[in-house]
């Protein structure tokens, strides 16, 4: 049985108070962090440990953190990406709902390793508990010396401030969400410069997700050794699981990364509704290929999921039995993205808006065999023509539909009607 | 508001950074966004109008124009509509006689779907003001549209809309 890292207080009554996460142990590896470590110290930790970023692109997080200039000559931030709009996934909203402390604990010691003393947590808007406990705990860390100014006697001084957001799918992506820190629209930037060299307020900024800043106390707390020692060497430690859809008991799970995605599904979550058969799983939010039941051996990290050509991403998993048109939840899942492309590029704004249209009239039995080949082509001029990720996503997703259950959409268009209605 | 923006905005070495929690400020003292609460907020920051203009018009939880007291959002996104989200929009609509995205002639309900809430877990979810309700049918929706309905009965006037949310 595995033993819950990250959910550990997560179902201790008052979990989100400091005195509950101090009488677990917090913010001993904040204090260990600053008597016992340089800040290269933490960083060397934090790559030994392999922990790669929970937001979904899996970006190796100690590697980010060294990219950031030593003397910049201008504040370093760091931002922490609650945005969390991926659909599928909640696992960052029930952190900070029930153990705010342990990512301010990781924010600290994050912002220690870069030389921030400023922090901003990117939350979204509809998250008023995550807010609202998110504050006050950051309010108590302040009250008790660790956050403010000479934290713990040390000369490292850090404060965290909350920043809400108001409903923009895109501000998940690292560039979007600068942007919209700063005061725009949220709409990605041209990279390079990288954010490290270049971010908020054209400072070296290190954006990194909840959860893999819940991951940093205990690496730091527990040894890089141990962590890396939790599912594959090269996409190690504890993981965040929110299943979702069609399942008995839907819920966020906690256990190693590397997991198999059918024992996630079947054992966890309880497999299929009653006389209900799996069909298909989104392993990782929408912008995840979907994965059909005879492909749910593959293991849950990054490298694995990559090589059943899907993603781990957000780790939202989607269940979707046999009573579900595939066309349907494709068509959904397409008129997601066409409503959170921010607009900036071409493919993505005029091209999902194109995807959308064909895909509604072949799900309402309107569409004619061309329209097949028609959301190829529309899904290859979309793909990597785009600044960021969002038509990518898109794409990738559309295609693995198409691919996967094609006997679907030919069904819909012969037999001029949605077989599932 | 004037007090709670400028706190805001000394969080902020760039005024402009404000401008979205002066929006959020401003909404949830006037209900919605209006023209001139535009102006007032960028006034107050001291920032271009259309910069605020422009936020007010790219974010969706922003309303340029009034809400019902009650904003029930339904999530319709994947996981919600796994889950039938349809079957209580098409409930809503019914009961309430508007169709979505519409507010009732009392001003007591608008109903809009939105997309996920984050909350996939208790799916289907809708958010009313600041609250999630989750697991959701039928029953539950019913249940929870006479509550407000209650809640909104204890309200002196139609212009304490803000008011009502505040006290949940």
């Amino acid at each position: 049985m595995f033993e819950p890292v990250l959910l550990r207080n997560v179902d201790v009554p008052d979990g989100h108070l400091l005195s509950t996460y101090e009488a677990g142990g917090g913010y001993q590896a904040l204090t260990k962090a600053l008597r016992e470590h340089t800040p290269d110290e933490v960083i060397d930790l934090v790559k030994k440990s392999n922990l790669r970023g929970r937001g979904g692109a899996g970006f190796p997080t100690g590697a980010k953190w060294s990219f950031v200039p030593k003397r910049a000559g201008k504040p370093k931030y760091l931002c922490c990406n609650a945005d969390e709009g991926e659909p599928g996934t909640f696992k960052d909203r029930i952190i900070m709902e029930r153990d705010p402390h342990q990512l301010i604990e990781g924010m600290a010691i994050s912002a220690y390793a870069i030389g921030a003393e400023t922090a901003y947590v990117y939350i979204r808007g509809e998250y008023t508990l995550a807010i609202c406990r998110l504050e006050r705990a950051i309010a108590e860390a302040h009250a008790k010396g660790y956050l403010g100014t000479r934290i713990l006697g040390s000369n490292f001084s850090f404060v965290v401030h909350v920043h809400c957001g108001a409903g923009a799918y895109i501000c998940g992506e690292e560039t979007a969400m600068l942007d919209s820190l700063e005061g725009k629209r949220a709409q990605p930037r041209l990279k390079p410069p990288f954010p490290a060299v270049e971010g908020l307020y054209a400072s070296p900024t290190v954006i990194n997700n909840v959860e893999t800043l819940a991951c940093v106390p205990h690496i730091v707390e527990r040894g890089p050794d141990w962590f890396r020692g939790i599912g594959p060497d090269k996409s190690p430690g504890p993981k965040l699981y929110c299943l979702s859809g069609q399942v008995r008991k839907p819920g966020l799970y906690e256990l190693p990364m590397g997991i198999p995605l059918r024992e996630l599904v079947e054992d966890c979550a309880g497999g299929p509704l009653p006389g209900r058969k799996l069909k298909a799983v989104i392993p990782g939010g929408v912008s995840a290929p979907l994965i059909p039941e005879r492909g749910l051996d593959v293991r849950m990290d990054f490298d694995s999921l990559a090589a059943a050509g899907s993603m781990l991403g957000s780790a939202g998993v989607i269940v979707i039995d046999d009573s579900t048109c595939v066309v349907k939840v494709a068509t959904r899942i397409i008129e997601f993205f066409h409503h959170e492309s921010c607009g900036k590029c071409t493919p993505c704004r005029e091209g999902l808006n194109w995807v959308v249209k064909v895909l509604r009239r072949v799900e309402a039995g309107q569409g004619a065999l061309g329209d097949l080949e028609q959301l190829e082509a529309l899904c290859k001029g979309i793909f990597g023509n785009t600044f960021c990720a969002l038509g990518d996503g898109a794409a990738m997703g559309l295609r693995a539909a198409l691919a996967h259950f094609e006997h679907e959409f030919v069904a819909h268009i012969e037999e001029r009607r949605c077989p599932f209605h | 508001m004037r007090e709670k923006i400028e706190e805001a905005a000394a969080r902020y070495p760039d005024q402009r950074s404000a401008i979205m929690p002066a929006l959020l400020i401003a909404q949830r003292e006037h209900g919605h966004l209006p023209g001139p609460v535009l102006e007032e907020v960028a006034d107050i920051l001291g920032v271009e109008r259309i910069w605020v203009y422009e936020l007010a018009t790219f974010y969706t939880l922003f309303h340029t124009e009034p809400v019902g007291m009650f904003h029930l959002q339904l999530c319709d996104n994947v996981s919600c509509m796994l889950c039938r989200s349809e079957d209580l929009l098409r409930h809503l609509e019914e009961v309430l006689g508007i169709k979505n995205g519409g507010t009732t002639p009392d001003g007591l309900f608008t109903l809009s779907t939105v997309e996920c809430l984050g909350a996939c877990e208790m799916a289907p979810v809708m958010q009313v003001g600041d609250d999630y309700h989750g697991d959701l049918d039928i029953t539950r929706i019913d249940a929870l549209l006479d509550r407000l309905r209650a809640a909104a009965e204890q309200v002196p006037g139609p212009d304490l809309a803000p008011a009502a949310l505040a006290g949940e």
